[in-house]
């Protein structure tokens, strides 16, 4: 049985990557299971200086899901390198820096650093944050400037580069295309949805920022479709996320295109979720019959 | 700490506003102030919840809770032999090895930890204010060296904030900020305990910092207690 996956030269021995913002730098995870167990640790999104985050109420749950609106809290790219991925480093597994940014330069250059790391193997650059007033989802939302950053990006990046597309983009095909031609090795997909959460008693939003993203369950069945539009689009490795919760949410994402998977929200409903989904791949392939993913990749068109 | 399946002992309503005192059988160790996750339910709602430790005793542990949501509604339902998966204790708590005159002030749904408090302090003095009804006064003050329970009004009038080398609070944003002016040019440290949204509850994702004279700390892992003078309140 094979769920192996390479991207370029770096190896995942599984499909199951931990998502960006739900599981810190690996830290408070490794002392529910063993990190060597998981396909890939993206981490969280970092930009080049230190970010405080958004004030007031960062998160609320929905129906089936979450809001949140952290606002890119980071430590700095250059404390992460130091600080974090040396601890990370630790593990067998891969790790994706997720870089964010709010200029194509602090962008170039936090990406620059990254790849300049031992302990990072695979750049994911996020231009899909819902939550920072500058940047972020802003380069994510037109092909036009998602194409400019990641073509920046491209040009001192050596390691793989993943981008993380957001769901808000105006057609999301269209912003693949972009990203792919600028030289994106693989894209992934989705980020939260923009979504507003009203206190009625107050009559205002929860949220100081007025929108906040949507993830979990309640965004899955989109995600998929949306996985499943890109990846007949182009030609790149597609990660899938969106609500993955069990193996079976997994093998839709896979069926539908994915080559990887994210899991983000779930890390909160269960601090094994991500195991929990490994060993939910792996059951399904073997009542299936499936001996290698590429079987069922995309195999719903 | 991963989630572990325990038993519900008993799951009685304490009050005409929903409050609920829960126990759960098991060896426990908490610090007073600690909380754990609280989960009696498989993939909805998504979220599992914060409760701080009520009281802890041999072969039990006990939170206090009002149902405000749909989370705690479930918790409300369950009965003796119900399983419920509980994670933690997460956070840091109150500082019980400080030496010195302590009191504790706790406010509505903030007297729950204080139980737990007093018991591993030496008999503090306990000063609660209620919304309707004084509630488990007996078992307050069992633990408690004076008790001084109100209903209604605020509870922080009753306290000489000279008396007292530390106050331990637990209430209200609105009531710690309060305190904090207070207690200021008075003898009393104050600690208080926070409450933000939660979502990993083990310091992860985020979305409960608390901005501090010391920068952004983590209300599940840092906190839930801070030193009151290092809260920027005004950010919270």
């Amino acid at each position: 049985m094979n769920y192996s996956f390479d991207l370029k030269e770096v190896s995942f021995k599984n499909p199951v990557i931990a998502a960006s913002g739900t599981f810190g730098f690996g830290h408070e995870f490794s002392k529910e299971y063993d990190l060597n167990l998981l396909g890939g640790i993206s981490t969280k999104g970092t930009t080049l200086e230190a970010r405080s985050g958004n004030k007031g109420q960062r998160s609320c749950e929905t129906p089936s899901g979450m809001m949140n609106s952290v606002g890119l809290e980071n430590p700095s790219m250059e404390f992460m390198l130091k600080e974090e991925i040396p601890f990370l480093q630790k593990f067998d597994t891969v790790v994706l820096a997720n870089v964010g940014g709010n200029t194509i330069d602090s962008y170039v250059k936090a990406a620059d650093m990254a790849d300049k790391c031992e302990g990072v193997h695979i750049i994911e650059l996020n231009i899909s944050c819902p939550n920072v007033a500058h940047g972020g989802m802003a380069f994510g939302i037109e092909e036009c400037p998602a194409r400019e950053v990641v073509g920046e990006v491209h040009k001192v990046v050596k390691k793989p580069l993943v981008v993380k597309l957001s769901p808000n983009a105006h057609n999301l095909v269209k912003v693949a295309l972009a990203v792919e031609e600028a030289g994106a090795d693989a894209v992934s997909l989705v980020n939260t949805f923009s979504a507003m959460k009203i206190d009625i008693r107050r009559r205002k939003s929860v949220f100081n920022n007025l929108y906040a993203g949507l993830s979990g369950p309640a965004i899955r069945p989109i995600a998929v479709r949306m996985v499943n539009e890109v990846y007949k689009a182009v030609t790149v490795p597609v990660i899938g996320l969106g609500g993955i919760v069990s193996g079976e949410d997994a093998i839709e994402f896979i069926m539908a295109g994915a080559s990887l998977v994210q899991v983000g929200t779930a890390n909160f409903m269960n601090t094994s979720a991500c195991i929990n989904v490994i060993q939910g791949i792996e059951n399904f392939m073997i009542s299936e019959g499936i001996n290698d993913l590429s079987e069922i990749r995309g195999i719903v068109k | 700490m991963p989630s572990v399946s325990y038993r519900v002992i008993s799951n009685e309503i304490i009050s005409n506003d929903n409050m609920w005192v829960m126990k759960v059988a098991g060896d426990f160790n908490a610090r007073a102030g600690q909380f754990f996750m609280l989960r009696a339910w498989d993939k909805y709602p998504v979220l599992s919840r914060p409760i701080s430790v009520h009281d802890l005793g041999d072969g039990y542990i006990a939170f206090m809770y009002r149902v405000v949501g749909e989370g705690t509604e479930i918790l409300s339902k369950l009965v003796k032999g119900d399983d419920i998966t509980l994670a933690g204790p997460y956070g840091n708590g109150f500082p019980v090895d400080l030496t010195g005159k302590i009191a504790l002030i706790g406010g509505g749904m903030g007297v729950a930890p204080l139980l737990w408090t007093a018991k591993q302090l030496n008999k503090p003095d306990v000063y609660l204010g209620f919304r309707e009804e004084v509630l488990l006064e007996n078992e307050y003050k069992a633990a408690a060296g004076n008790l001084v329970t109100k209903i209604g009004g605020t509870i922080l009038d009753d306290v000489d904030y000279d008396a007292y080398d530390y106050v331990f609070a637990c209430g209200p944003l609105g009531m710690e900020k309060a305190l904090v002016n207070m207690a200021k040019g008075h003898k009393a440290k104050v600690y208080v305990s926070l409450e933000k949204h939660m979502a990993c509850g083990m310091g992860a994702c985020l979305v409960c910092t608390c901005f501090t004279s010391k920068g952004n700390k983590k209300v599940c892992k840092d906190g839930p207690v801070f030193l009151a003078d290092e809260v920027l309140f005004d950010e919270l």
